[in-house]
């Protein structure tokens, strides 16, 4: 019995490889397990029941930059940690992108002042900033919506 | 104020000629940086004060002398009372002797005090920052040291700030 009996005809699907693989790297993005704040938590609400993440295939954070292809940064990035933000990023393995969630990680927000990165994209290359302090978790799914439409618009090329 | 206390105090003052402050209901005691481990001493063996509860510091800039106040906070298991201890300092190039010997749990307060106040513990057996990056210029927590701070962008100002900003590259 093979998927064709259970799925009933399906035909055959055209597209180009470029929108299979922009498919597969929109639906089974892996952000990584790393939370700097109070952002965090309305993080780990994203992937909770309510609002729940895993719709867009986006249930499993990894715990291992290596395994994963999204870093959210989600709370204020102090002077100290940059550093260690920056090597998380570096070994994460292409393709990779970023989001800036909160004031605090895309601009210093509240905390202007010598001890906080003023911004995050300072550290590391920002594709999507979410405002909001926190923002709510329907403000982080829209930014990780905006992400997968730039990512649909990439080029194989791009990450070659 | 306690019995206890009041002798506490009392005698501490005959035996080291020291000043008080009693501000609502709360004495604390000025010491100089010479006497103040053989104080600890005291206060510990003496008269039952066991914990040291707080290390902190105080800069009273823009004076000079005293410019500094490191602040000790002492209780006592055995009789439930408190005390604190004062210690002015200069703003020139401040220092007084660590009491890590009499109070162990001093070390990491002190490392607090040099980091965010630039005060030096002579006899602290590891007088490293514990907060600040260790490369850190300058002690934050000084009332002369700069905020910091990036101007808040408007319309007006964007480009100029904006064209200021390290940005990461790939």
């Amino acid at each position: 019995m093979g998927i064709e009996q259970k799925l009933g005809n399906m035909g055959v699907a055209t597209l180009k490889l470029e929108q299979a693989v922009n498919w597969a790297r929109t639906n089974a993005m892996w952000p990584m397990l790393f939370g700097l704040a109070c952002c965090a938590i309305e993080m780990m609400s994203a992937q909770a029941s309510d609002n729940d993440l895993s719709r867009f295939g986006m249930e499993l954070m990894r715990a291992s930059p290596r395994q994963s292809d999204l870093m959210i940064v989600a709370g204020r990035v102090s002077r100290k940690m940059a550093p260690v933000l920056r090597r998380l990023y570096d070994q994460m393995p292409d393709p990779k992108w970023v989001i800036a969630m909160g004031d605090c990680a895309s601009c210093g927000g509240v905390f202007n002042n010598y001890a906080i990165v003023q911004g995050v994209d300072e550290v590391v290359p920002v594709d999507v900033y979410v405002a909001g302090c926190p923002p709510r978790p329907e403000a982080l799914i829209h930014g990780i919506i905006t992400l997968h439409e730039k990512v649909r618009g990439e080029t194989v090329k791009d990450w070659a | 104020m306690n019995e206890y206390l009041t002798d506490t105090v009392q005698s501490l003052k005959d035996r080291f000629s020291l000043e008080t402050i009693e501000f609502r209901g709360d004495i604390s005691l000025v010491v100089s940086p010479d006497k103040i481990v053989e104080v600890c001493k005291t206060l510990r063996d003496d008269f039952g004060f066991d914990v040291l509860a707080a290390e902190s510091a105080v800069d009273y800039w823009p004076e000079q002398a005293p410019r500094f106040h490191v602040i000790y906070q002492f209780y006592s298991m055995t009789h439930n009372q408190r005390i604190g201890l004062r210690v002015p300092l200069d703003g020139n190039g401040p220092s007084l002797p660590s009491v890590t010997g009499v109070y162990p749990n001093a070390n990491w307060h002190e490392r607090e005090i040099w980091d965010m106040f630039g005060i030096r513990f002579e006899g602290h057996p590891d007088l490293r920052r514990i907060i600040m990056p260790y490369d850190w210029e300058g002690h934050p927590l000084r009332k002369d040291y700069p905020l910091g701070y990036e101007e808040v962008e408007f319309t007006f100002n964007f480009d100029e700030i904006d064209g200021r900003k390290p940005y990461a590259k790939e």
